[in-house]
C-alpha cells in the first residue's frame, strides 16, 4: 500500500509539473490549472490511504469548512482586488504548514512514548523551521493585506521594528538550539514561545517595507507560502509535500527577483531600506516648487480632439486605474479609436498596480485582447512613432530621470518611454508623487499635457466628447 | 539521516525543476501563476490530513490543530483554483 501511495504522490507532482506548465500560453492556461486541480485530488486521495489515517469524520469537517468558505470568495472577489487576495491565501498557506508542524510536534510525543518514534536532529530542525517560516508567513501576509488595502501606512519607526526583529532571530536562535540539543520532545512552553515569537517576527518584518514595495512582498510570501509547505514535508518525511511545496517556493522566488529588478533595487534594500518616499522623498513644498507654473494642464475636450486624429494610441496603465476600477472605460475608449482606424496598444510596465500582472488580468477582466497588452522591453521602441500615449495613474514607471538623470534617486531603473511619444496624456488626480516620493519630470515636459481628475471619470468625459465629435 | 539526505536532494531538484518551468510564465500570467501556486501550496492538506486522520497517537488538541490545518489548507486549494480559473477564462475570451 506504500508503494501505491507515494506512485500516487508521483504522479501528482508530475502533473503540478505539467499544470504550470500550461501556464506558459494564455491559450493552454485553463487546461494547466485543471491538470493542476486534478493533481491535487490525487495527492488528497493517497493521503487519505495512508495507514495512519484511520477516522474520517473530523477530515470531512475541515474540508467542508475549508471548500464552503473558498468557494465563496473565490466568487466574490472583485479582480481590482486580486493582490488582497493572493497576499490572504499566502497567509493562510503559511498558517496551515504552522499548524501541521505543531500537530505533528504534539503527535510525536505520544508516537514517543508507545516507542514508535526517535527523535533525530533532522526531524527538530524541520519542525524549527516550519514553525519559523509558516508563522512569519501568516502574520506578514496579514500586514501586507493592510498595507494594500491602504489601512497600514508606512512606517516612521523603522529603526525600532529592525531592532525588533534582530531580537527576534537572537531569541528564537537560542530557543532553536536548546531545542534541538536538550529537550526535544518535553518542551511545550518552549514551542509556544518560538510560535509567539515567529508570528511577531512576522509582522515587523513587513511594517517597515513601504506600502509600494508590496509587489515584491508578496512574491516573496508567495514564495514562503511553498516553503512553508515544503519544510511540513521535511517535519512529516513525505516527499510529495517537498516537491510541491518547493515547485511554489521556486515561483515566488522568480517572481520576486523580477519585481526587484523592474524596480532597480535589491531585495535587501526593498525589505530592510524602509520606503522609497523615506530614503529619497523631497517635502511637499519642494515638489510644488519644481510643478510650479510649468505644467500644462488639459481636459476631456482637447484629449478626444486630440485622439479623433491620432494614428497610434498606446495606453499607459499604472496603479490609478485600479483605484479608479477605469478598465472598463479604457476598454472603451480604445474600441471606439480603433473603429476610428487607430491602431491600439496598452504598455505593461513589470511594477505597475500592486502585484506581478496586476494590470493584464484587470484589462483581460475588461476584454482587451491579450496580444494588445505588449511588455516594457517590446513596447519601447515604438513610442517614437505614437501619436498620443495616455498614462493613467502611472508615475514612477514613466519618470524619464530613471534614464536620463544620473542624480535621480531611481537612475537605472528601466522605465516606459513615454516622453518619446508624439503627445503623452497624464491622467492623474494631483501632483502628488510616486512611491519614490520625487517629482516627475515628465508632467513638465513639452509634449505633455496633464489632464487632472479620477481616470475613470476623464475618460468618461472623453467618449462622450468624441461622440459629440 | 539517509532520508533526510535524500529528502534534501529532492527539494533541491525540485527547486532547479521549478525555476526552469516557471521561467518561462508571460508576465500577463504571473498574476493567475500566483493564485494558482497559493492553491497548489494548499498541498500540505497532506500532512493535516494525515495528522487529524489518527487515532491511537492523536491528542484533542493535536486533532483540532489538525482539522483547522485542513480547513485552511482546503480554503487555498479550493478559492486558489477557482479564482484562477475565472482569470484564465477571461484572457480566453478573444
Amino acid at each position: 500500500m506504500d508503494v501505491l501511495i507515494n506512485i500516487g504522490y508521483l504522479v501528482a507532482a508530475v502533473l503540478f509539473i505539467l499544470g504550470v506548465k500550461g501556464l506558459t500560453s494564455p491559450k493552454t492556461a485553463v487546461q494547466g490549472n485543471k491538470m493542476s486541480a486534478s493533481a491535487m485530488l490525487i495527492a488528497v486521495i493517497a493521503a487519505l490511504l495512508d495507514s495512519n489515517v484511520i477516522t474520517y469524520e473530523y477530515i470531512l469537517i475541515g474540508v467542508l469548512i475549508g471548500g464552503v468558505i473558498g468557494a465563496f470568495i473565490a466568487k466574490k472577489v472583485a479582480m481590482t482586488d486580486m493582490p488582497e487576495m493572493v497576499a490572504t491565501l499566502n497567509g493562510i498557506g503559511g498558517g496551515a504548514s504552522l499548524l501541521v508542524a505543531a500537530a505533528n510536534y504534539l503527535e510525536s510525543q505520544q508516537l514517543a512514548d508507545m516507542g514508535k518514534f526517535a527523535v533525530t536532529y533532522d526531524w527538530s530542525v524541520a519542525v524549527i523551521l516550519s514553525i519559523l517560516i509558516g508563522a512569519v508567513t501568516l502574520t506578514g501576509s496579514f500586514v501586507a493585506v493592510g498595507k494594500l488595502k491602504g489601512k497600514i501606512g508606512d512606517s516612521n519607526k523603522v529603526k525600532l521594528y529592525k531592532w525588533i526583529v534582530k531580537l527576534c532571530f537572537a531569541t528564537l536562535i537560542a530557543g532553536a538550539v536548546y531545542f534541538t540539543a536538550f529537550s526535544q520532545l518535553n518542551s511545550d512552553y518552549l514551542i509556544l514561545g518560538l510560535i509567539v515569537v515567529c508570528l511577531i517576527l512576522g509582522v515587523c518584518l513587513v511594517m517597515p517595507i513601504g506600502g509600494a514595495d508590496m509587489p515584491v512582498v508578496v512574491s516573496l510570501l508567495n514564495s514562503y507560502s511553498g516553503l512553508a509547505g515544503a519544510a511540513a514535508g521535511f517535519v512529516l518525511g513525505n516527499n510529495g509535500l517537498i516537491i510541491v511545496g518547493s515547485l511554489v517556493g521556486a515561483s515566488g522566488i522568480i517572481l520576486t527577483s523580477i519585481m526587484c529588478k523592474a524596480m532597480n533595487r535589491s531585495l535587501t534594500n526593498v525589505l530592510f531600506g524602509g520606503s522609497m518616499s523615506e530614503q529619497s522623498g523631497v517635502s511637499k513644498s519642494e515638489n510644488d516648487a519644481f510643478y510650479e507654473g510649468k505644467v500644462k494642464f488639459s481636459n476631456a475636450d482637447e484629449l478626444a480632439m486630440l485622439l479623433e486624429s491620432a494614428q497610434k494610441v498606446v495606453f499607459v496603465p499604472g496603479y490609478g486605474l485600479a483605484v479608479a476600477q477605469a478598465q472598463h472605460a479604457t476598454r472603451e475608449l480604445a474600441s471606439m479609436l480603433e473603429a476610428n482606424g487607430a491602431e491600439v496598444k496598452y504598455a505593461i510596465h513589470p511594477v505597475a498596480g500592486r502585484m506581478p500582472g496586476h494590470m493584464n488580468v484587470l484589462l483581460a477582466e475588461a476584454e482587451v485582447p491579450y496580444d494588445q497588452l505588449v511588455e516594457m522591453d517590446t513596447i519601447n521602441p515604438e513610442f517614437s512613432q505614437t501619436d498620443v500615449a495616455i498614462v493613467l495613474g502611472a508615475n514612477d514607471v514613466v519618470n524619464p530621470g530613471a534614464a536620463e538623470d544620473p542624480n535621480s534617486p531611481i537612475f537605472g531603473m528601466p522605465i516606459l518611454n513615454v516622453h518619446n511619444a508624439k503627445t503623452v496624456v497624464v491622467v492623474k488626480r494631483g501632483l502628488s508623487p510616486g512611491f519614490a516620493g520625487i517629482p516627475n519630470e515628465l508632467f513638465i515636459r513639452d509634449n505633455a499635457l496633464m489632464v487632472a481628475g479620477d481616470a475613470k471619470a476623464v475618460l468618461q468625459d472623453t467618449i462622450g466628447a468624441l461622440k459629440d465629435l | 539521516m539517509e532520508m533526510f539526505i535524500m529528502s534534501l536532494t529532492i527539494f533541491v531538484l525540485a527547486i532547479f525543476v521549478g525555476v526552469e518551468v516557471i521561467n518561462k510564465v508571460p508576465p500577463t500570467l504571473h498574476t493567475p501563476l500566483m493564485s494558482g501556486t497559493n492553491a497548489i501550496s494548499g498541498i500540505v492538506v497532506v500532512g493535516a490530513i494525515i495528522s487529524s486522520g489518527g487515532s491511537e497517537h492523536t491528542t484533542v488538541l493535536s486533532t483540532v490543530l489538525g482539522v483547522v490545518a485542513i480547513a485552511l489548507a482546503t480554503i487555498n486549494i479550493v478559492a486558489g483554483y477557482m479564482v484562477t480559473d475565472r482569470m484564465l477564462n477571461m484572457f480566453k475570451k478573444k
